[in-house]
């Protein structure tokens, strides 16, 4: 009986991308039309995201996780994770680069089939950020792997984190 | 006299050590402390060490009266707390990774986070690393019988979440052993904190599990306060407690949805995943981030909480309250789902005392301990709340005792928003007890995170800065739980265990 009421009121109780944050959902709408033709051009509509942690403290991971809630629908622009890196055309790397994770990032980047493109997503990710200069960091994504894009922030909130595929997607179109 | 108190008693205290009393005792009181861990007469809750020096922090069998035994160690050697308390084990290990002090007789002595990358061995030694060790493949556990193979998963695993090693040795599908192997994201946040200014050494302790980036930011703000005898303002505890209760809320309730999820039930994470994201939102207007990172500091709180905040936090209260029992009811009543959870992945209850296992993971295998009640502090001294205890073990138990603690949660948050202290949200350092030369003095704090028991020791160095401090993750003491609760399953249930402890990685290795 739970089981009927709550998707009853999933089909009777519209759409989560609510009125309770019209700025959001403006945001969303002109993105998920920008990306749309971008990644028709380049892709066929489909883009494959891998993610990698290579030394994050867990904050972005909880943030890529909520791109696919409701709110923020990441397959409604049709962009999804994928398990193996050898299906993936992004990587999503987070993370100050450890040295124990160093060559695991760097086997995961050649199992990607080219062409492949890496997002650095988060502040570690960029230069080390707080983990910069210890013996236990490579600093920032760069430092392992060539990097295509990096999303800022501690961590960066899902809406930056759509932006950021947004300007992947326009920059890798354009010749 | 308590267990604790007697054995500080035999040592030397050492006054620079608050709240809890430390001791120097001798190998003779270190012995016994271990023979008490063996037989259940202590808790453990941190092992570290110094240069010359190792710690051990304990707690009576009753939570009372916590304290910490320090042991000189000049050769760099100690008698093993692991050859007789198991859970000391991996702790030992990484004491000889990063300190490089050795324990005498130790069961296990294999490296643990030091995978021979870092171009040093010893971090922490004190003059900043030795030569690096020997590289030597990492030899897993021996699994002995017919018919068995290996199954290597990892470091990176197939989803979205941090990276480790898991080695199970499988008879078909049923796992015959499974070992972990950690450490893939050590980054050496002890060493950097050592030496670096309060402030900084704060803002990494925020960053050492971002999902209890309050719950570490609390229990180093306590340790600090603690050492300089700065008391914050109600103001301060009340908005330290709305911050922990709401991080505790998003984290259940994305836990649920996810635990749920690997039982391929996926209608429940797309409706927790609606009611987390609600609560992410109201954090980012009320604290001004949505995981509320370096919202609490030595002092207080850097943010107050304005109407708008206030109305934000009191409206995804009111949501919370009106959605989730359905979906408690939805859990409740699938019985496919529960076909899953009921019975999987159980931890014996006396697994769980004897290793001290904090959070759902203790909770639900009837251990009741939760610090703000056992060791309590503000603001929860003067709030009411239930700790709800199952014996069950299993995956189901689990789930249930974060569904009970959402309610908890709840109820504490709104105890907190019906009566806000007034005045400043953060202790005036001039003002404040101990503002004169702070070297030298030391703070310890236990906070309850969402997971469970969250420990900070540090120690003040000269000029405001942090000479030595240590964190210990409440998943030290789960993860070794997690390998024996899938012995006999099959494999395929192991994601749904994993995910119903959900250790922390980044907590774990620093
Ligand atoms: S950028 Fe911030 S949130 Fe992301 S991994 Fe680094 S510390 Fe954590």
């Amino acid at each position: 009986m739970p089981m009927f009421t709550v998707l009853l009121e999933s089909l009777t109780g519209g759409p989560l991308t609510e009125p309770a944050a019209p700025l959001d959902d403006a945001r969303l709408a002109a993105l998920a039309t920008r990306l749309d033709a971008a990644a028709r051009r380049r892709l066929g509509r489909s883009l494959a995201l891998r993610h990698v942690d290579a030394g994050s403290c867990n904050g972005c991971e909880l943030e890529i996780h909520a791109l696919s809630n409701a709110f923020y629908d990441l397959e409604r622009f049709g962009l999804r994770f994928v398990a193996s890196p050898r299906h993936a055309d992004v990587l999503f790397v987070t993370g100050a680069v450890t040295r124990n994770m160093r060559e695991a990032l760097e086997r995961t980047y050649n199992a990607t089939p080219s062409p492949k493109w890496v997002v650095a997503v988060g502040d570690c990710a960029f230069d080390g950020g707080f983990f910069a200069g210890g013996y236990a960091c490579a600093g920032g994504v760069d430092a392992a792997v060539p990097v295509d894009l990096h999303i800022r922030g501690c961590p960066p909130d899902p809406a930056a984190l759509l932006e950021g595929l947004l300007a992947l997607m326009e920059s890798s179109a354009s010749p | 006299m308590s267990v604790t108190a007697g054995l500080i008693a035999r040592g030397a205290r050492v006054e620079a050590c608050r709240p809890w009393p430390r001791s120097i005792v001798d190998a003779v009181v270190w012995r016994e402390a271990a023979g008490h861990l063996a037989r259940g007469a202590l808790i453990l809750t941190g092992l570290w060490g110094e240069p010359g020096r190792i710690h051990l922090a304990l707690i009576n069998a009753d939570y009372s009266q916590p304290a910490i035994l320090t042991l000189d160690c000049p050769d760099g050697r100690f008698p093993s707390v692991g050859q007789r308390h198991a859970p000391a084990i991996r702790l030992e290990r990484a004491v000889a990774d990063i300190v490089g002090l050795v324990a005498d007789d130790a069961p296990d002595t294999r490296p643990w986070l030091d995978h021979r990358r870092w171009g040093l061995a010893h971090p922490q030694n004190g003059s900043g690393g030795d030569a690096a060790g020997p590289a030597a493949p990492y030899r897993f556990l021996a699994a002995e019988g017919d018919s068995l193979h290996q199954i290597a998963v990892g470091p990176v695993h197939a989803g979205v979440i941090e990276p480790g090693h898991f080695r199970f040795t499988a008879n078909g599908e049923t796992i015959v052993r499974l070992e972990a192997r950690l450490g893939y994201v050590h980054r050496g946040l002890e060493s950097l904190a050592a030496g670096a200014a309060v402030e900084r050494a704060a803002a990494l302790a925020a960053r050492a599990s971002g999902d209890s980036t309050v719950a570490y930011s609390l229990a180093f703000a306590r340790a600090v306060e603690a050492a300089l005898g700065v008391e914050p303002p109600p103001r301060a505890h009340w908005l330290r407690g709305l911050m922990a209760e709401f991080e505790r809320l998003a984290n259940h309730l994305g836990d649920i949805g996810a635990v749920c999820n690997d039982a391929a039930f996926v209608l429940m994470l797309a409706h927790t995943g609606v009611l987390r994201e609600r609560v992410l939102r109201a954090c980012a207007v009320a604290f001004g981030h949505r995981l509320m990172m370096d919202r609490v500091v030595p002092g207080g709180a850097a943010v107050d909480l304005d109407p708008a905040g206030a109305a934000a936090l009191r409206a995804v209260v009111g949501e919370v309250r009106r959605r989730f029992p359905v979906l408690v009811a939805l859990y409740d009543e699938t019985t496919s789902l529960q076909d899953r959870t009921v019975g999987t992945g159980r931890v014996a209850p006396a697994l769980a005392r004897a290793f001290g296992a904090g959070g759902f993971v203790g909770r639900a295998s009837g251990r009741a301990f939760d610090t703000r009640r056992a060791l309590p502090y503000r603001p929860y001294t003067m709030l009411e709340f239930e700790t709800p205890v199952r014996e069950a073990g299993d995956v189901d138990a689990r789930l249930w005792i974060r569904i009970e603690e959402v309610r908890e949660s709840l109820n504490l948050i709104e105890q907190l928003l019906a009566d806000p202290p007034t005045g400043p949200c953060r202790a005036d350092p001039a003002a404040g007890g101990g503002t004169g030369d702070a070297k030298g003095a030391e703070g310890v704090a236990l906070v309850e995170g969402f997971r469970g028991d969250v420990l900070v020791w540090l120690r003040l160095g000269a000029d405001g800065r942090v000479d030595r401090c240590h964190l210990r993750d409440p998943s030290w003491f789960q993860w070794p739980l997690l390998e024996v609760c899938v012995e006999g399953a099959i494999v395929a249930d192991f994601p749904l265990c994993n995910k119903s402890f959900n250790c922390s990685y980044a907590g774990h290795d620093l």
